[in-house]
């Protein structure tokens, strides 16, 4: 892990949200940090340089600016798991896929342009492997008061 | 509804900011707009939540916030709002959803994702989760990832 300094921390613990839309947002948001206008670009450059944050810049709601998105999992059994892994993962709409600690042992993230090929690929995948997928869609979302601290 | 031109700035903005002095400037220029127009544009998207918020984008895993634990738990369906409104508020968590049950073999509805530096750390958080949460939580597991088969961002075509 890189170790920040001052004004690095003050970015990340600051700047998670509420960039300015102003013509000079990093003049403007630099004051409330205490940092004039190129030591925050400059420390927002070193941290993007380095790999601290990912980006800097607008973080985009995939749900309503890419169409459906859906959690789902399967019960692979363990002598299956590479095979399965390679006929879920061949699906483009599949955007993330972990193994995770439990009976249901594979959990995936569909995700399309077009909502209605949610359902299409769940169908896909259970023919290709004769395993149920368990659908997760989200049926509620509750606001996060998510900031990482460093 | 998301029109030709949102979806542009989607495209030349996923990737972040330009990292200059006047980015909105850079950014009308790139897509041929005003600059006023994309400062209108941008706080429209955000005013309906179509981007959640504009700044640092950290990387959990660079920054060693390296094991993450997927917090699940069975809440009665009567009290689900309140808990999950309680749950997100948490600093720690970072998604929090309710989602249906699959009987048997899946008796959560309330998903809480907690990232941490170890997972004894995120053992602690969930921990911390159960005595907010209390009785109203019958039962609750933590699935950590094992390992990590497939990751591509959001990829959206102008």
């Amino acid at each position: 892990m890189a170790s920040l300094d001052p004004t690095a921390r003050a970015i990340v613990n600051g700047l998670q949200g509420g960039f300015p839309l102003t013509p000079r947002p990093f003049r403007d948001a630099g004051r409330a940090l205490g940092l004039t206008e190129d030591e925050l670009l400059e420390g927002v450059q070193d941290l993007t340089t380095s790999g601290a944050l990912s980006r800097f810049g607008p973080l985009w709601n995939a749900e309503q600016v890419g169409g459906g998105v859906c959690l789902a999992a399967i019960a692979v059994p363990l002598q299956r798991f590479d095979e399965v892994v390679e006929k879920v993962n061949a699906h483009a709409e599949i955007a993330h896929n972990y193994e995770r600690a439990h009976a249901l042992n594979m959990w995936f993230v569909i995700s399309s342009d077009d909502p209605r090929r949610i359902e299409q690929v769940i169908a896909e995948i259970e023919r290709e492997t004769g395993l149920a997928v368990h659908a997760m869609p989200k049926t509620r979302e509750f606001f996060v008061g998510f900031k990482v601290e460093v | 509804m998301l029109d030709a031109i949102d979806r542009r700035l989607i495209a030349a903005t996923q990737g972040g900011l330009p990292l200059v002095r006047e980015p909105y400037r850079v950014l009308a220029e790139q897509l041929g707009l005003d600059e006023a127009d994309v400062l209108a544009r941008l706080q429209g998207l955000l005013d309906r939540g179509a981007i959640r918020r504009i700044g640092a984008i950290p990387n959990h895993y660079a920054l060693g916030f390296t094991a993450n634990g997927m917090s699940v738990w069975d809440i009665a369906d009567e009290v689900v709002a309140d808990v999950g409104a309680k749950v997100g508020a948490l600093d720690f968590v970072t998604h929090c959803y309710e989602r249906p049950r699959h009987l048997p073999i899946w008796p959560y509805n309330l998903f809480a994702m907690v990232h941490g530096k170890t997972r004894d750390e995120v053992r602690d958080k969930v921990a911390e989760i159960a005595l907010l949460v209390g009785s109203a939580a019958r039962s609750h597991d933590i699935l950590f990832s094992t390992r990590i088969l497939k990751k591509t961002g959001l990829r959206i075509a102008a």
